[in-house]
């Protein structure tokens, strides 16, 4: 009934939905927020790179990380070492934060997705959609790659002077999954999702 | 684009958080547990006790923003020696050793940016406790703001977590998290918290 309209979810004023071209973005007239854009075939494109999001997570968990050599001492981790290492500290907390934001919440979101837009594709509506779709998009503050990205910048400066430090396979892995999942996550519109939803 | 000049409360409309649909306010209790009728989201017509919440979280996350600058970050042990650093002792390590691009990413990121966020959260709280009419539009700016940039000041977080991965070579060196970590994770927790329950829509209720 009131499918035309969208009130904005920052100031509260009403506006009329309009058709948009591929790629436009419709903004609040009173605070310029952001209410809803048109993607180029949403669907597919999220699809691909949501996949190929979910190659690199493997790659990026299971092969070494990163190496420090000194000396003659060789160390290598993978991406989880940290996590463990502040779990053996009996920093359980911090450890369970820094696994949630750099490991599973970026799993869970791709499996969601997967779950979501997989019986899309094929034109079916998958049990829960409404809810597993809420879910994963409630999680997205808290997937935080691109801030650990920075972080392993920094500590590479950081330990560059006493050793010498070795990205792996897994760090480069971990890298371009960065890039695709932004990218699965900017040709998202969540509408195709919301209006298969109003109609089944 | 097509303005109709209507808030959605005004026009006893609530807006989904989530899928966005506007539905029609039932009920004598307005908005007490309604779900959305497409994606059976609850729905309210405001972020519910958006001003307690935010006070209470960004209050936490000004104690916590204490210890975590006094307490050390990273303790290294090296050759039997240990050395607590906290995050300004690091800041000030990268500036003496010329690493200017770093000290700046750590200060901005740990130092700079929680308080920001609490000023300006604390800023904001007061506007609409006040029902100032001034700028709302620089004002939803403004909270934007403090939504984008929180995740951010988790780097030194990652950085603490990377440190402890690597650098464990026996007696040569060892470098462990302070208690300060758990404070500062606990800083960049609650003031996203703080920001995702703040509901800039109490900003612009004044304007009508």
């Amino acid at each position: 009934m009131t499918k035309s309209l969208i009130a904005c979810h920052e100031c509260d004023l009403i506006h009329r939905v309009q058709p948009l071209p591929d790629g436009g973005a419709a903004r609040c007239v009173r605070c310029d927020a952001l209410l809803y854009y048109q993607k180029k075939d949403s669907l597919d494109r999220t699809l691909s790179l949501t996949i190929a999001g979910l190659v690199l997570f493997i790659v990026a968990n299971t092969f070494p990380f990163l190496a420090m050599k000194s000396g003659g001492l060789v160390r290598e981790t993978t991406l989880i070492t940290g996590v463990k290492g502040l779990y053996l500290q009996e920093m359980e907390a911090l450890a369970l934060l820094v696994f949630l934001t750099t490991i599973l919440v970026p799993l869970v979101q791709i499996a969601g997705m997967l779950y979501v837009l997989v019986p899309l594709k094929v034109s079916r509506v998958p049990r829960n959609l409404a809810l597993v779709f809420r879910f994963i998009r409630s999680l997205q503050p808290w997937a935080m790659m691109e801030v650990f990205m920075i972080g392993i910048l920094v500590s590479m400066v950081k330990l560059g002077k006493m050793a010498k430090i070795v990205p792996g396979l897994a760090l480069f892995s971990f890298v371009v999954m960065i890039f695709v999942l932004a990218g699965s996550a900017a040709s998202l519109d969540p509408r195709i999702v919301w209006d298969r939803l109003g109609e089944s | 684009m097509n303005d109709t000049s209507m808030t959605a409360a005004g026009a006893s409309l609530l807006s989904c958080h989530s899928c966005n649909l506007l539905s029609k306010m039932s009920g004598s209790h307005g908005h007490a547990h309604a779900l959305c009728p497409r994606c059976g989201a609850p729905l309210h017509q405001r972020k519910s006790n958006s001003l307690t919440r935010t006070w209470a979280l960004i209050i936490a996350a000004a104690i916590f923003y204490i210890p975590a600058n006094v307490l050390p970050i990273t303790v290294v042990t090296s050759l039997g020696k240990t050395q607590p650093d906290t995050i300004m002792s690091g800041v000030i390590y990268f500036v003496q050793t010329g690493m200017w691009p770093i000290a700046l990413v750590i200060f901005i990121a740990s130092v700079f940016v929680p308080l920001v966020k609490l000023f300006l959260l604390t800023f904001l709280l007061i506007s609409v406790q006040r029902k100032w009419k001034w700028r709302p539009k620089d004002r939803t700016r403004l909270y934007r703001i403090t939504e984008v940039v929180g995740r951010w000041s988790m780097v030194d977080i990652f950085v603490v977590t990377i440190l402890v991965a690597l650098v464990k070579l026996g007696g040569l060196a060892t470098i462990d998290a302070g208690p300060a970590a758990n404070y500062f994770a606990a800083v960049v927790v609650t003031t996203m918290f703080a920001a995702m329950s703040f509901d800039p829509r109490l900003i612009w209720d004044v304007m009508e």
